[in-house]
């Protein structure tokens, strides 16, 4: 009762990222508030699951497993997550801001009127007293976020409704094996008891994954390329770039929507999240939707022949001048200088 | 499968988050949001769209628009006419005022059991809350099932519709009987531009309020010739809602503060595309260790 949940996303019997994420802040949380972690694990073919969640610090982790399960479809796992959270009424819930978890927990939450903030950027415990009634709530879920295409930053929280439910995007979080391990004892969900024959009516036909093989996320360097790079052949200088200091290449949307280079790429708003040791953006103006995912960055560079473009308010260093020009000098110099 | 359907599309006028120019910023960095241009949400654009295929798809239907706002989010109800939609209500009610996604869900349900459509098509998210909730609590509160994501309306197989819906890393492609509610993805073809016929036809059409402050004479008698011309509004009332489930009372979710966000000017080292320059630089990020 009252502990933390994690609704950890299953893609043929991996976990995603984002739920070990979770777990991750799950477990910081649950020691905050001194309660119980617990995972929830709703696919096929999850047997020895718990060993995947049990480092991230999963105390528990609720299993239910059926063909009719995988892949994903939000009526049963909704179901199952109503029908569990009622019994064992948690605290906090946590999901991916990912199309699983921005499709499944505002439905989570219109069942059970609990309340869902989305996206958040930070999650905290804190005290709140309300101005009107004067009550005192003590140990609630801060949950913050950016709105309004990032232009401000709301504080949200869920006084009276429980679970305080968040949802929370890949890359936000620090994925980090716990000091020490969660239990990982397996609970077996009795499915049926939740499920109606209503809960199949929408049937998959076809379904067309590709694994991800770019991942950018954990480069700790990134040579994102924008719209100035001017054509898909001049991105071939940030690869060379990206190679010899051991990063990966980023882009802007307008150089992704160009057909520069692979969405896969993207940062921002509507790409990944990233915060490497060093970003360089290379023809990048900087527009909010792309600095929404990359202003964590410990550093940046930005390569810009404007020297008013937006993306140098939050450079460390504004080289102004042409990508063309700048990039070959920085592979030329690395090369020496790193001798 | 019916030969004609009752379509409904939800949509929302929001400021325009995307592109803030300086006139919206104010001296101390943070967003001017009154200054901001009042649009049509991206996404419900595509939404709509959707909703003409099926009207293409099934000649005879007819697709509302549903909006729940201040008196001006009438302006997107015309908006949507002039594109193609039979008609809108306007949801508008101080009430609502400071509803969280579960409020908002609540009220545009209940004005949706008054519609009794066939199918619901939103966008998948609008720009200003940013939550992409709104579309799968409706579906909840219905009890109907949610397709999101949406790309294309494939066809139909019997009874059931069948969507493509953009995954993150793929696509996939579902059946399900009516009713269902779909959201939309900005992926999704664009919405199809003003008909200049449609424009003629409907640019007098008026709420009851905007009727009352803009009578003349000409206009009222317009207005009782031309039904078409008045677009619905509803009241808490009208719908039959609870005004415990609707705004701040009704919404789960608080906002305990809201920061600007200040686009401080950080003192940005400027530095050319000399060789020393670059040469220096690199020197640096290998001293401190960022590199290497
Ligand atoms: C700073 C800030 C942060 C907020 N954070 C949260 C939060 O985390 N959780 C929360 O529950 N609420 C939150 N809200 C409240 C939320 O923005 C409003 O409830 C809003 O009316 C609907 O949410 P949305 O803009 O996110 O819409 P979305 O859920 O993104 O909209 C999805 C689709 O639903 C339809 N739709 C949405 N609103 C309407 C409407 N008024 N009329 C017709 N169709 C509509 C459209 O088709 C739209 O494309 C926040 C508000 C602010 C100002
Ligand atoms: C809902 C929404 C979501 C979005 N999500 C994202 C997102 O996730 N990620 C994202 O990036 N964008 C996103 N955008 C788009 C965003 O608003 C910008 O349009 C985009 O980031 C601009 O990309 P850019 O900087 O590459 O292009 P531009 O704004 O065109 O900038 C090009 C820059 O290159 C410079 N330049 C030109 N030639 C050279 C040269 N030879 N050498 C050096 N510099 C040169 C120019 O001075 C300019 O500053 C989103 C937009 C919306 C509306």
């Amino acid at each position: 009762m009252n502990n933390v949940f994690v609704y950890c996303e299953i893609e043929s019997g991996k976990v995603a990222d984002v739920s070990l994420e979770l777990l991750t802040k799950g477990r910081v949380l649950a020691n905050t508030l001194g309660c119980n972690l617990e995972a929830l694990a709703i696919g096929h073919n999850l047997d020895g699951i718990e060993k995947e969640l049990a480092p991230y610090g999963a105390d528990v982790v609720h299993v239910a497993d059926a063909p009719e399960l995988a892949p994903f479809r939000t009526l049963p796992h909704a179901a199952i997550i109503c029908g569990l959270f009622k019994e064992e009424k948690p605290q906090i819930a946590l999901f991916g801001a990912s199309p699983v978890g921005r499709d499944l927990a505002p439905r989570v939450s219109s069942a059970l009127h609990s309340g869902l903030t989305a996206d958040c950027t930070s999650l905290e415990i804190g005290d709140h007293t309300d101005a009107k009634s004067g009550t005192t709530y003590t140990n609630l879920l801060y949950q913050i976020r950016p709105a309004f295409g990032g232009n401000i930053i709301a504080t949200i929280i869920n006084p009276d409704h429980r679970p305080q439910m968040a949802t929370v995007r890949e890359g936000v979080m620090k994925k980090e094996v716990a000091k020490t391990p969660g239990k990982g004892i397996v609970k077996k969900i009795d499915a049926s008891k939740y499920l109606n024959d209503t809960d199949f009516v929408v049937r998959i036909i076809d379904r067309q994954i590709e694994e991800r093989k770019i991942n950018i996320k954990s480069a700790p360097v990134i040579v994102a390329g924008g719209y100035g790079m001017g054509s898909k052949e001049n991105f071939a200088i940030l690869h060379e770039l990206a190679e010899v200091l051991g990063g990966e290449v980023g882009a802007s949307r307008a150089a992704v929507d160009a057909g520069m280079t692979d969405h896969a790429r993207q940062v921002g708003q509507t790409g990944v999240t990233v915060r490497p040791k060093l970003y360089i953006a290379c023809g990048i103006s900087g527009q909010i939707q792309h600095t929404a995912g990359m202003d964590g960055s410990s550093m940046v560079i930005s390569i810009n022949t404007d020297p008013n473009a937006p993306i140098n308010k939050i450079a460390d260093y504004a080289i102004v001048g042409d990508v063309m020009e700048v990039v070959p000098k920085m592979i030329k110099y690395y090369k020496q200088n790193s001798k | 499968m019916k030969k004609t359907l009752k379509i409904v599309v939800l949509a929302k006028q929001v400021p325009d988050t995307r592109n803030v120019g300086k006139d919206a910023m104010k001296a101390d960095g943070t967003v001017n949001r009154a200054a901001l241009p009042a649009i049509f949400n991206p996404e419900d654009l595509n939404a709509l769209e959707q909703a003409l295929v099926l009207k293409d798809m099934f000649p005879g239907s007819e697709v509302t628009l549903l909006t729940m706002g201040p008196g001006r989010a009438a302006e997107i109800i015309r908006e949507a006419m002039f594109r193609g939609a039979d008609g809108g209500v306007l949801l508008s009610d101080r009430k609502f005022a400071g509803s969280d996604t579960l409020a908002t869900s609540y009220a545009l349900s209940r004005a949706i059991l008054k519609l009794n459509p066939d199918i619901i098509v939103a966008g998948r998210q609008a720009i200003d809350g940013d939550t992409a909730q709104v579309g799968p609590q409706v579906a909840e509160k219905l009890g109907w099932p949610q397709i999101t994501y949406a790309e294309e309306i494939v066809g139909t197989e019997g009874d059931e519709l069948i969507i493509k819906r953009r995954l993150e890393h793929g696509v996939e492609t579902v059946a399900c009987p009516l009713p269902l509610l779909m959201t939309v993805n900005a992926s999704a073809p664009d919405c199809r531009p003003r008909h200049a016929k449609r424009v003629m036809k409907y640019k007098y059409a008026k709420t009851a309020s905007e009727a009352q402050e803009a009578s003349t004479d000409y206009d009222d008698t317009l207005r009782k010739e031309r039904p078409y011309l008045n677009i619905t509004e509803w009241s808490v009332a009208d719908v039959d809602a609870d005004d415990a489930q609707l705004g701040l009372a009704g919404s789960p979710t608080k906002v305990k503060k809201i920061e600007n966000v200040v686009f401080a000017a950080k003192e940005a080292k400027r530095l050319s595309a000399s060789d020393s320059d670059i040469d220096s630089l690199m020197k640096e990020l290998i001293a401190s260790h960022t590199l290497g």
